[in-house]
This record gives structure tokens, sequence and C-alpha cells, in this order.
């Protein structure tokens, strides 16, 4: 069973994923995604709080309900759940990189050229 | 809709001692329901109470909309699986038949299939099984009863690691499957705590949390780093409990933060740590005594 981290609600964490597989193609639109009950038995939640995390991207519009067939991915979920984490992509991802950088005097050049430089997942690997 | 359990100012008094103490809640249909607290708070009594085996001494309690003791049509809807449950020393397979004449929506199907993957042999007398073995056997009864209303109270003594996911699985699929009410008292909290909905704790007989599991969670953080930043994030919040190590400091308090201050809170280079559902009621009974002492 894939672990869930217990920092945000559960409900919201399913929906993360659910978000992170059709951002990822795992999920394309159109295609159906896992019922409430199957979600439950996957993540051993309530089903209750499987429901509350799909209610979450039927809200959102990222999934939509096809009366007795179950849900599916609506068309163009993948780019709205792209832009919404472009959105929050320097907040998530630059802010804390830049906080790191500061502390270890790391400027602003060499972080540039970290970024363009070939290979720089190796030359900044951490034990 | 009317409530699958309702008390209301429910007391229970042995002599001098009390073991349920105004008790009111109520348990909707359709949820799974932990019943949590240490021993002694007053959870196998108020168990009892609902499965018509004791009487109130003050208050009003009702099992779909009725009074429980000795009324039979209501005791059929429900199944209670009791801690160390006592079996008459017959086969294990015939203790399920009994069973089976109890519960009007008795699965033989599932029954068979729980005694397999319980591995319990049906020919084995009760005696002769072990103490894991013979939780198992209530477990199955629970189970396969598909009564309206289900109550666990703590099943599971002497079941292994293995066997105790088994039963959450099978708790879960014949859950979803067919939905029914579900209250489970355990010690074993943090490994039910998904499972949950919705969470009631005693504490000496009172009611000293009751609430949907979702709102529990997340509402206590534990903040460490190093001891300045941590200070003044938590200035001004309710702190719960405080640990220094050397220039580290460690402040459990008593918040959900939201994501502009978890943005706060890496900024200053401070992890956070949510409280399992396990620390939060350590923290809540422990709570509760101080208010007992204090008052």
């Amino acid at each position: 069973m894939p672990a869930l981290d217990d920092g945000t609600p559960l409900f919201v964490q399913i929906a993360d994923q659910l978000a992170d597989d059709i951002v990822g193609g795992g999920l394309a639109e159109g295609a159906r995604v896992p019922s409430t009950n199957e979600l439950a038995a996957f993540y051993r939640i309530n089903p209750a709080t499987a429901a509350k995390g799909i209610n979450l991207l039927v809200d959102d519009g990222v999934l939509e309900k096809r009366r007795g067939i179950g849900m599916f991915v609506a068309a163009g979920a993948q780019e709205q759940l792209r832009a919404g984490r472009r959105k929050r992509f320097a907040e998530q991802y630059v802010d804390p990189m830049l906080a790191e950088a500061n502390r270890l005097g790391i400027d602003t050049d060499t972080l540039v050229s970290l970024i363009r430089g070939p290979g720089w997942h190796n030359g900044g690997s951490r034990p | 809709m009317i409530p699958t359990i309702s008390a209301t100012a429910l007391s229970r008094r042995y002599r001098d001692q009390i073991a349920l103490d105004e008790v009111s809640l109520t348990v909707e249909p359709g949820t799974v329901t932990g019943l949590l607290g240490r021993n002694g708070a007053g959870k196998t009594t108020l168990m009892r109470i609902i499965t018509g085996l004791e009487f109130p001494t003050a208050g009003d309690l009702r099992v779909f909309g009725e009074v429980p003791a000795e009324n039979d049509p209501v005791l059929r809807r429900m199944v209670f699986v009791r801690e160390e449950q006592a079996y008459p020393d017959l086969r294990v397979e015939h203790v399920i038949q009994v069973a089976s004449w109890f519960y009007p929506n008795w699965s033989e199907d599932l029954a068979q299939q729980l005694l397999s993957d319980f591995a319990l042999p049906p020919k084995r007398r009760i005696k002769r099984l072990s103490r894991g073995m013979r939780s198992a056997v209530g477990i199955v009864i629970g189970l396969a009863a598909r009564a309206e209303l289900t109550l666990f109270d703590e099943p599971y003594a002497g079941l292994d690691a293995v066997a105790r996911q088994l039963f959450y699985d099978r708790l879960l699929t014949e859950f979803a499957e067919r939905p029914r009410t579900i209250v489970l008292s355990t010690h074993l909290i943090d490994e039910v705590a998904d499972l949950l909905e919705h969470v009631v704790m005693l504490d000496h007989g009172r009611v000293v949390l009751d609430a949907p599991a979702d709102d529990v969670r997340g509402t206590a953080m534990t903040v460490s780093g190093a001891a300045t930043a941590v200070e003044e994030f938590v200035a001004g919040r309710t702190v719960w409990h405080r640990q220094r190590l050397g220039s580290r400091a460690s402040v459990t308090i008593a918040d959900s933060l939201d994501p502009a201050e978890q943005a706060k809170a890496r900024a200053l280079n401070l992890s956070l740590e949510p409280l399992s559902l396990q620390q939060l009621l350590v923290h809540a009974a422990g709570h509760s005594a101080d208010e007992k002492v204090s008052a």
C-alpha cells in the first residue's frame, strides 16, 4: 500500500494523489477514476473519506460524474491542474530552495549555473 | 433519520464507583465510530448497555430509537464481539452454526471464507484453540452476522499484526459493500485511525471528545528546529508540550496551520509534524485529568 503521510487531512491527500496521476498522464482525460470503494480498499481508509477526496475534485471541475457509470477525468483537467500548480511553483519549490541557498552562502549566480549546468543532479548530491 | 445509537445523560454507578457519568452522544447510521479511551474509561460499560446486557442507573439510551434491554427485535439487529469472549466448548463449526441461527442477515459464504482466511480449523474444539484463534472466531461471527449495528470491543487479544491487518481489510471491504454501523473500541488507535469516520473518547466515564476523525487530525502540530526560531513561531499559541536539547527546541502546539503559516515555518527552517490520533488522545486524556485536579 502506498503510504499516506498525515500532514494534511486524508481526503485532501486522496485528491492530491488523483491530481498527481492526472498531471502525470497516468489518468488520461476521459478515463474512469477508481471508485470510492476501490480507493478505500487500496489506501485502507474509510470509504467516506475517499468520497470526500473525490468530491473535492468534482467541485473543482477536474472529475465529472456520469450517472450510473462512475467518475471520469473531465476534458481540460490536466491543463487546469498544471496551471494551478504553476501558480504555486515559486512558493512551494523556489522559495525553500532560495532560503536554503541563502543559509549555505550560495549566491544567485552560482544557483543559476547549478540549474543551467549539465549534470547538476550529480554535483548537488548529498549523503 | 433516527440515529443508530443515542445516549442522553446516561450514567451507570456500581456502588460508589461511577462507570459512566452523564454521557450524551449519537452514532449516525452507516458510519465507523472509534470508541477510545484508557482502561476503565467506561467503554465496555457503554457497549454493554447498548447491547442490553446492563441497565443504566440514570439517563436514556436508545438503539434504532428503542430501549434495547430485553427487546429481542432490536437485539437481533446488532452483534457484539467482546474482548476474550467465552464460548461453550463446542467445535468451531458448531459455534459458527449456533451463531448463524441468531442473526437474520447471516452470510454463510462469508463465514466460510473468513474461517479459511484466519486458518481456523472447523473441527477443533474451542478449548483447544489458541487465544488469537478464539479472537478470530469472534471476528468471523461479528462480520458474517452482517448486523445493522456491529460492535467490536477490543476484539483481537492474541492476534498478531498480520491477522489484525486481515481483520481491518475484511472489515473495510464488508463495510464498503454492505454499509452498516460499526463501533470499534480499541487501544491500537493508530492502526485503526484511517478507518474511522467519527471518534468518541471517554475518560473517567465522561465524553472528552466527540468529533469527525477528519476534524481531529491535524489539530495539533509539533514544531521543531532552532530554539529561537521555534519560540518566535509559537509565540501567542497554545503550547501543550515543550522540549529543549541544546540550541534545538521541539514544541507541540494545539493549532492547525494554514498554508501561509506552513510557508512561514519553512522559511524559518522549522520542521512540522502533525500529531497522530493516538498522540492527540494521550494529550486530551492528560488535559481532562488536569482539569479534574484543578476543578
